[in-house]
């Protein structure tokens, strides 16, 4: 079993029975069900049997697991991560892909299209699901919207959603052309699942690297003007309440696109959206020294778009905090800024990085997290996680909300290391996953 | 005196002590120049390569110029007869040759923050001949050293660096070592030319050249570029000329005294009119001869070589 400095990640056996396990002592923090207190959690078969003052009523737990001073929430859902395979399992592969989630305290992923070959029809979406079926932690496939990604042809929706698919995004790009796009919005609405958008307009961003900012005019980089992205985040929410259909906003990095995205929600239209650790945390002046493990796109924007992110974050603007977990080989990142490859990886500092720049500055409530880390994602893929009611999926995470640690990505159960957050204190990580009801990692 | 910088990458955050120790150190070698042997043995022993990802005639030929006066061993690499075209990644070019036990590295790349980049993969001392649109600060300081030369001083010199501004390093260095040094300067070009966001250079950026050119000691013509005709920045080579070029007519509008300056190759005819390249008031060639001056210089002063 992978093992890697005291952390284990432990197989999924589907045959054997999942061991009942007791969790006692931990603050109960299950939005949904309107828990936030210190309470004792059972889980048998697989499932929630209950969560109350005391264990049930004669409740025989072969696990027990003391959570005093932790966090008991339901199972973490990252809705943004690329796995790489098929295609590029140099850099990831499902496997190792869903132990750094699970490490990370994740028991829920939607991975993104964009392999090789692309997630384009039913075929692509079962192998990646049969391919995750022993994992630690379920994978969700995203579908492409246009075959190959490449924006000329609608791609099998019906088919793709009979084989798994929650949802269809050309990630990694816009789709360009408006009518294709209108096509794919009124096509989704027969299968009630949310397009999640990519938003650039790629005339603005070629040849381009880091944020047009007085940072690239200093630096002597060419610039992504924040325009890129809100021209698209205004064009697709347009698209989407025109047509009646669903739109979620991928990693939203701009004040400009988080107005809009406000401006949407107060007149009523179905659109949500994320962002990631890095955009609250990090801004482009943190790439003085062309650190390519920085440079992600959309790209890190100014202190003034940062502030905009968490409070998007606080008055519920941003539905969703997601990794873009995009791992990448030394060799591509290990150049040249101009030469590095785009994406960095998170999804074993997403959770710290929350807790730290959320939790402890007062951003965000400890609910808020659960919202948005578990309970909106498995919302928008219409999916049954997110709550710790009675019989649901025995989905856990155990969260340690004061270990203070410093990120190592030698220590990381990912492939790659390309992580903005290397070498930098944090506070909070999980503690255990369980997953299905069968602790899946521990520490 | 040692600089207090150990490589020049750029001129940002160069301070004033530094720049006026390479400037009177140039002038010294500007000296030795004039002798009838141009040659000192102060960095004999020591390996330079001259590291250049884009073509340069000027700028190469300088420093191998300077390399040669100070008696140091330069090395030529280029990147159309390297293994650059293998597919081999900058840092091991530049770990294979630095394992060759050289002193420092000459380095011009397409990339801004490729010297920056290099300083992490090798010992050797780096000196920035231009990278990507960041910075260019040799050819600042022989700018500086010019200016320096003909008013007798730099503090409080009136500049307008005119053209290309967004796309040109040396404009960006030049800002930098040039408000260091209590000058006062003045970006010029059409909007699509300057950068959206030019703040964070500390100098005034305007697209009025009749503005730019108001009071000014030294006008800086920057190239334009041809291919970037007819992409959107600019729509042609005559307007171009019309609104931003350098003629006699407009240059006999301002004061006898300004000297005029390209960091060349000079398009004639666009930005410098013929007559006004080759004018009295024109110190292009004074630039180039100065150029070298300053290389040595600088990697005299990096170098650790003996004293002059």
């Amino acid at each position: 079993m992978p093992e890697k400095r005291g952390m284990v990640v432990f197989p999924v056996d589907p045959r054997e029975r999942p061991p009942s396990v007791l969790v006692t002592g931990g603050r109960v923090i299950d939005p949904v069900n309107g828990i936030d207190d210190y309470l004792t959690m059972a889980l048998a078969e697989g499932v929630v049997a209950g969560v109350g003052k005391a264990a049930p009523e004669g409740f025989q737990p072969e696990v027990t697991i003391d959570a005093k001073g932790m966090w008991v929430v339901p199972g973490l859902m990252d809705m943004h991560v690329h796995l790489r395979e098929p295609g590029s399992e140099d850099k990831e592969t499902i496997a190792t892909g869903t132990q750094a989630a699970a490490a990370g305290g994740f028991t829920a992923l939607a991975c993104m299209p964009n392999t090789n070959p692309a997630l384009d029809e039913e075929s692509k979406i079962r192998y990646v699901i049969q391919r995750s079926e022993q994992c630690p932690c379920r994978v969700f496939p995203v579908g492409a919207i246009t075959t190959d990604l490449a924006g000329e042809k609608l791609a099998p929706f019906g088919e793709m959603v009979r084989a798994g698919a929650r949802a269809f995004s050309d990630d990694g790009h816009s789709v360009r052309n408006s009518y294709m796009m209108r096509n794919a919005f009124n096509y989704s609405k027969s299968f009630g699942v949310p397009l999640i958008c990519h938003c650039e307009d790629h005339t603005l961003t070629g040849n381009r690297h880091m944020n047009e900012s007085a940072m690239s005019t200093r630096l002597g980089i060419r610039g992504i003007p924040s325009i890129a992205e809100e021209i698209i985040v205004a064009r697709d929410i347009m698209i989407a309440e025109y047509t009646g259909a669903r739109v979620h906003i991928a990693h939203v990095t701009t004040a400009g696109a988080v107005h809009i995205v406000r401006e949407a929600k107060a007149r009523g239209a179905a659109v949500t959206c994320e962002t990631c650790p890095h955009y609250f945390t990090f801004v482009d002046e943190d790439l003085a020294t062309y650190d390519t493990n920085k440079k992600m796109n959309p790209p890190l924007r100014t202190p003034r778009d940062r502030q905009a992110v968490i409070d998007g974050l606080a008055d519920g603007t941003i539905d969703v905090i997601a990794s873009d977990h995009a791992p990448h080989c030394a060799e591509e990142k290990d150049v040249e800024f101009a030469a590095a490859a785009f994406g960095v990886i998170g999804l074993e500092t997403s959770l710290a990085a929350a807790i730290t720049r959320l939790i402890d500055t007062g951003a965000l409530m400890p609910s808020d997290l659960v919202e948005k880390m578990s309970v909106a994602p498995n919302r928008i893929l219409n999916l049954d996680g997110g709550a710790l009611s009675r019989s649901a999926p025995a989905d856990v995470t155990i969260i340690d909300p004061s270990a203070q640690w410093t990120v190592d990505p030698s220590a990381f159960f990912s492939k790659s290391r390309n992580a903005p957050f290397a070498g930098m204190a944090m506070r909070g990580r999980a503690h255990a996953t369980i997953l299905g009801g069968r602790p899946v990692f521990s520490r | 005196m040692p600089l207090s910088i150990q490589h020049l990458l750029g001129l940002e955050g160069v301070s004033k002590s530094d720049i006026t120790h390479i400037l009177d150190t140039a002038d010294s070698f500007y000296e030795v120049l004039q002798r009838e042997i141009k040659v000192v043995p102060t960095l004999r022993g020591k390996t330079i390569v001259n590291l250049f990802y884009e073509p340069s005639t000027r700028t190469r030929f300088s420093f191998e110029l300077a390399e040669k006066r100070l008696s140091g061993s330069p090395l030529n690499f280029s990147a159309s007869t390297s293994s650059v075209k293998k597919g081999e990644s900058l840092k091991d070019t530049v770990r294979n040759i630095a394992a060759m036990k050289i002193d420092m590295v000459v380095v011009r790349h397409g990339a801004a923050g490729v010297p920056y980049f290099l300083t992490q993969c090798t010992d050797a001392v780096i000196v920035n001949a231009g990278d990507g649109l960041h910075e260019h600060p040799t050819q600042s300081l022989l700018d500086m050293m010019t200016i320096r030369r003909h008013f007798g001083k730099l503090e409080g010199c009136k500049v307008a660096i005119v053209g290309d501004i967004w796309h040109s390093r040396v404009a960006r260095s030049n800002a930098w070592g040039m408000k260091t040094m209590g000058m006062d300067v003045t970006l010029c070009g059409p909007p699509t030319f300057l950068p959206q966001h030019p703040e964070s250079l500390g100098v005034r950026v305007t697209d009025n050249l009749d503005d730019a050119l108001d009071g000014v000691n030294v006008v800086m013509m920057l190239r334009v570029q041809f291919e970037r005709q007819g992409t959107g920045l600019f729509p042609s080579i005559r307007e171009y000329r019309e609104r931003y070029g350098l003629d006699r007519e407009r240059l006999s509008r301002l004061p006898a005294e300004l000297i005029v300056m390209h960091p060349g190759p000079i398009n004639r005819g666009i930005e410098l009119a013929s007559n006004v390249a080759d004018c009295e008031q024109s110190v292009v060639l004074d630039q180039v001869t100065n150029g070298v001056a300053v290389r040595m210089a600088v990697l005299y002063l990096l170098g650790g070589g003996e004293s002059a």
